[in-house]
């Protein structure tokens, strides 16, 4: 079964939707390119599910409009669209058996019924679900019924897969399993996915893009490199790995470059065309370097507030001149105790002006 | 691209107009006598020969414009091919009624005029859908206009007749005075009782009954609710009983037993005679009877409702009092009565609107205590016949009942604090202060008895020889109303009562579907979509629930009498209005049950490319099984047991089980009326267990975990 010959791409023109004074996505661009996988990642109540429930075709637009494979589907309703949604709920019908349920789309677009069943049980097959199909959805287990819901939207051989938070009813372990299985699935048949998380790290493990949300609006769209390494601002910097948000003095040297002065430490960084004075720099945990100081002296000191240990890393809370430092240090053979001092220096790829 | 919806519609309202007879033919079109005197015949003529051949030329744009869409067929589908549909449906609709309106001399529409109506309005609702309406789905769009084209005929027309009769003369003029000195007249709103023996005016004495049944129904319900939850009383399941009662008995049927008991012959009577000389009285007929019958008849449902706020307080509330120290008499009256409180005020209101919109027990008891409903009831069928009179009284009561809901909804809904929680709430009610419960059981048991009395005397009271002054064992009332008698020829039904009875069953069994099918509709489109206008769709469905059946039934006899709807006389006007009656019942069940149902589920569908029409057949309504089978049962057996609206309605064709009764107590003949209200009962206690038996469980057992597991995930 090879989809990529009917993946397509989608695209957003300046989309509105609100419910009536609500506005739940607000003039709002993007395009995925057919057979990429895309995440739209933001805290909850950003409006996630309504964009991706518009391109289902579950809702409508306010204003905008919206292109699936080039045509414009602005007002064609979800039953027309050729695009099938994974549900946070799954939504298996619990009347049906497994195999009745992956039929269903098959059934109900005209197939007789051997067909379908012939294609249910082959698309099954390939979630790894054989000799389930007479199973009732109550009978499964979380992880079996979410694939259940994959074969039952992948059998149509949609132009676009939309997953809604898909692993947010499973366990910790199970998670990182079946986003690595969808990843694989993806790619393997080159599906175009439109993929509904507030969970950065999933958002970054198995996306090509990610559109961050912020109250109705995109605040940053990117690879996960870029978005990781240049957040275009503190609401992205913070919520994509957590980075320590803390202000320091710019002043520019060329085009490009610039000094920022944090404390007394002195890094060379992309200005990203910051006016010069007091700016906000985000810097992540891990670029946080922490060394013992024993009487000596250092740029930036530091007193250690708390140090977790969390097996494969150390975490420590810092107290600093510039503010308190949320740190993650790799090297958990020497921990550095509470009350220690210590000597701060910075990783200058971890930091950025924001 | 031809829009084959389009075209079938357009074909089958062409069909209609040239084919089908326009005017309702006299004995019915399926009696196919009318086709001897086909087509010429200006009775059984269709359109398009009343237009062309007998001068009816208005009837001309109907056709036309059912045709109209034909003609942009081909266009692509768009806005301008939507308006074309919007305007012809649109226009044609309501050129057909009114003409219906302003040309007299017509008979009433018949099955060609329905069908190019239907027509219509099919093309009209596609053009809504191209519009965007409904998000675009025919099929909901069609349901939407058609279920609000229902209940604009079936009942805002017929209530407006109603207002417009009260402001009408004999000669259809403009009368305010005459309704300005009927309304504001002495017997309706006189005081008199208050300084003298000459009764009351009918309004003050409705609401005085009300007040005083919705009061001692809250008492008696509560009561029975704590003994039924926060007891160890034994027979608990037997009280529980208590909430079928009311659903399967006719609602004269305890006036009728408590005549039996407290009339000039009845059992307490003549025994009151004999045993201290007390001489027999009327003394029953009047406020103290219908009271009671009203109060026997309608502590159930305030049981009903207090039993569910009772159980639906969190123990852990009560349990967290205690841990407070407050003790047991503390926390009942600082933590549970007040958590109750609204659950009380319900309780009352639910009272009173029952009191005042029954008819069967003041009908049989009231006597010289005059009630609306029975004064509406004579105004239209004694010698009085004053259509105004009714109509005015109408609207007096219907002003009383709808104040009564508004309040319930208003000031209760704000006021609901349900605390139960969806989270597993374990913990135990403390028990009941040692006062409160010995009120209960003091007031409860002896209640409960008397109930039970109240119901063997309709079962046993059909078998005796008469009431009162011989109770020698006998047939003779069954074999008067159901005698059979089996012959050579084959059996041959003799009892008075089977032409009632078995029109009563066809009746019922046909509405109830029909009732079911229109409430589950509605309710899926209340539930399930979002369109514009659906607050008013809302009230406009649920209406019907909050008119009593007196003014139903008056409302339809002033709307369906004369053309371009004439009904009466007929048993479709049975149906129609049992449909609209029991409709909100429906409503209430489908809304309940389907937000059960995770939306998600429709939406999954729709996006694996099924149609809305295929998602409610083969999703939703499985799902919804259990609530489908409760609307049935529920409509099937409300007709059976209607009888306020009824009582206007009925015709020597088609007589009902319920008015045949009321017919006979008012003969005198109490014998036969107990047996035919036992035979009913246990009918429908039948019926009811057959129903539940047969469709219900079976394939529920089956789903049952999956309904579980269902609402774990959260949506
Ligand atoms: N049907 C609706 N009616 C009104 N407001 C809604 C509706 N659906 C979503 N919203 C609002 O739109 C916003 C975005 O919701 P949603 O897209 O579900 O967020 P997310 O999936 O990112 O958590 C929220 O503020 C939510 O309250
Ligand atoms: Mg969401």
């Amino acid at each position: 079964m090879s989809l990529a010959r009917r993946s397509a791409s989608v695209e957003f023109h300046q989309v509105t939707k609100a419910y009536g004074q609500v506005i739940a996505v607000r003039q709002v661009s993007f395009v995925v390119e057919a057979g990429s996988l895309v995440t739209l990642l933001g805290p909850s109540g950003c409006g996630k599910t309504t964009t991706l429930r518009l391109i289902a075709g579950l809702e409508m637009v306010t204003s905008g409009r919206i292109l699936i494979g080039g045509d414009d589907v602005t007002r064609l309703p979800a039953t027309d669209r050729d695009v099938s949604m994974v549900f946070q709920s799954y939504a298996l019908f619990p009347h049906m058996t497994v195999l009745e349920n992956v039929c269903y789309g098959l059934r109900a677009s005209g197939q007789p019924r051997d067909r379908a069943a012939a294609a249910a049980r082959e698309s099954l097959a390939l979630l790894g679900l054989s000799g389930l199909d007479e199973r009732l959805p109550s009978e499964l287990s979380g992880g079996q019924q979410q694939r259940v819901a994959v074969a039952r939207a992948l059998v149509l051989e949609p132009r676009v897969l939309l997953f809604d938070e898909p692993l947010s009813n499973l366990d910790a372990k199970l998670r990182r399993r079946v986003r690595g299985e969808i990843r694989d699935l993806q790619q393997r048949l080159g599906l175009t996915v439109v993929y509904v998380t507030h969970d950065q790290e999933e958002a970054l493990a198995v996306s090509d893009r990610i559109i961050v949300m912020d109250h109705a609006v995109i605040a940053q769209q990117g690879t996960p490199s870029e978005l990781y390494r240049e957040p275009v601002n503190r609401f992205v910097a913070d919520f994509i790995g957590d980075a320590n948000l803390v202000k320091g003095t710019l002043e520019r040297t060329d085009a490009r470059l610039g000094i920022v002065t944090l404390g007394g430490l002195r890094l060379s960084l992309p200005h990203r065309e910051m006016p010069e004075g007091v700016v906000d720099v985000a810097i992540r945990p891990e670029a946080v370097r922490l060394d013992a100081l024993d009487g000596g002296n250092a740029p930036l000191v530091g007193t250690i507030q708390k140090a977790v240990y969390l097996g494969s890393h150390m975490e420590y809370i810092v107290d600093s001149p510039v503010g308190e430092l949320f740190v993650i240090d790799p090297s958990v053979a020497a921990p550095l105790p509470a009350g220690a001092k210590v000597a701060i220096d910075l990783d200058r790829h971890g930091v950025t002006v924001v | 691209m031809i829009d084959r919806n389009v075209l079938a519609w357009a074909a089958v309202g062409a069909a209609a107009f040239l084919v089908l007879p326009w005017y309702a033919i006299e004995d019915g079109v399926f009696t196919v006598t009318w086709l001897a005197r086909y087509p010429g015949d200006p009775a059984v003529a269709p359109a398009v020969v009343q237009a062309l051949v007998h001068h009816r030329l208005w009837l001309l744009p109907a056709g036309l414009l059912s045709l109209a869409p034909i003609v942009g067929l081909g266009a692509r589908h768009g806005r301008g091919r939507a308006t074309v549909l919007f305007a012809a449906g649109g226009l044609g609709l309501a050129w057909v009624a009114v003409q219906g309106f302003a040309i007299g001399g017509q008979p009433g529409i018949g099955i060609g005029g329905l069908v190019v109506v239907t027509s219509l309005l099919m093309l009209f609702s596609i053009g809504l859908a191209e519009m965007g309406f409904g998000n675009g789905d025919r099929f909901v769009s069609a349901a939407i206009v058609v279920v609000l084209a229902l209940v604009l005929v079936f009942v805002f027309f017929p209530v407006a007749r109603v207002l417009a009769a009260a402001v009408r003369d004999d000669g259809g003029g403009l009368a305010l005075g005459q309704f300005w000195s009927t309304f504001s007249s002495r017997e309706i709103w006189g005081l008199d009782c208050l300084t003298s023996r000459v009764g009351c005016g009918v309004a003050w004495n409705t609401v005085f009954l009300g007040l005083l049944v919705g009061a001692s129904t809250t008492a008696l319900g509560l009561a029975f609710a704590l003994v039924a939850t926060r007891t160890a009383f034994p027979a608990q399941k037997v009280l529980r009983m208590l909430t079928v009662l009311p659903i399967i008995t006719p609602p004269f049927v305890i006036g009728l037993a408590v005549i039996l008991i407290f009339g000039r012959a009845g059992a307490v009577t003549t025994f009151a005679e004999w045993a201290f000389g007390i001489p027999a009285s009327r003394w029953i007929y009047g406020l103290p009877g219908v009271w009671l019958a009203q109060v026997l008849a309608f502590t159930p449902v305030a049981f009903l409702v207090l039993i569910g706020v009772v159980e639906g307080v969190s123990p852990s509330l009560e349990e967290a009092a205690q841990t407070l120290r407050a003790g047991q008499w503390r926390t009942f009256t600082t933590v549970s009565l007040p958590l109750i409180r609204p659950g009380l005020a319900n309780a009352f209101l639910l009272g009173f609107i029952e009191s005042l919109a029954d008819f069967g027990n003041p009908l049989v008891l009231s006597g010289n205590y005059s009630v609306l409903s029975i004064s509406i009831f004579f105004a239209i069928v004694g010698a009085q016949h004053d259509q105004a009179r009714a109509a005015v009284l109408s609207i007096v009561m219907l002003v009383f009942t709808l104040g009564a809901f508004y309040a319930q909804r208003r000031w209760l809904g704000r006021r609901s604090y349900a605390t139960v929680t969806g989270k597993g709430d374990a913990g135990l009610h403390p028990p009941l202060p040692r006062i409160v419960r010995g009120l209960a059981y003091a007031t409860a048991i002896p209640w409960a008895v008397f109930t039970a009395v109240i119901y063997l005397m309709i079962l046993f009271g059909g078998f005796v020889e008469a009431w009162g002054r011989n109770h020698h064992f006998s047939l003779r009332h069954y074999t008067a109303a159901f005698g059979v008698d089996v012959t050579d020829s084959g059996i041959r039904w003799t009892g008075a009562a089977w032409n009632s009875f078995w029109t009563t069953i066809e009746i019922s069994a046909i509405a109830a579907p029909l009732t079911a099918a229109v409430g589950l509709l509605t309710a899926y489109l209340l539930v399930r979509q979002r369109f514009r206008g659906q607050t008013a769709f809302e009230v406009g469905t649920m209406l019907s629930f909050a008119i009593p059946g007196t003014i139903i039934g008056i409302s339809y006899i002033l709307a369906f009498n004369t053309p371009p709807v004439e009904l009466t006389g007929t048993g479709i006007i049975l149906v129609i209005c049992f449909v609209f009656r029991n409709m909100p019942v429906g409503v209430r069940a489908g809304i309940a049950a389907m937000s059960q149902i995770d939306r998600s589920l429709d939406e999954a569908s729709l996006t694996l490319g099924a149609r809305s029409l295929t998602t409610i057949r083969r999703v939703i309504l499985p799902l919804l099984r259990p609530a489908l089978v409760a609307a049935l049962v529920f409509s099937f057996v409300r007709a059976m047991t209607a009888i306020s609206a009824i009582v206007f309605l009925v015709s020597a064709n088609y007589d009902m089980a319920t008015s045949y009764i009321v017919g006979r107590v008012e003969n005198g003949d109490y014998g036969l009326a107990i047996a035919y209200c036992s035979v009913l009962i246990v009918f429908m206690i039948a019926v009811v267990a057959a129903i539940e038996r047969l469709v219900g469980r079976r394939r529920l057992g089956r789903r049952a975990p999956a309904t579980v597991s269902l609402e774990g995930i959260p949506a």
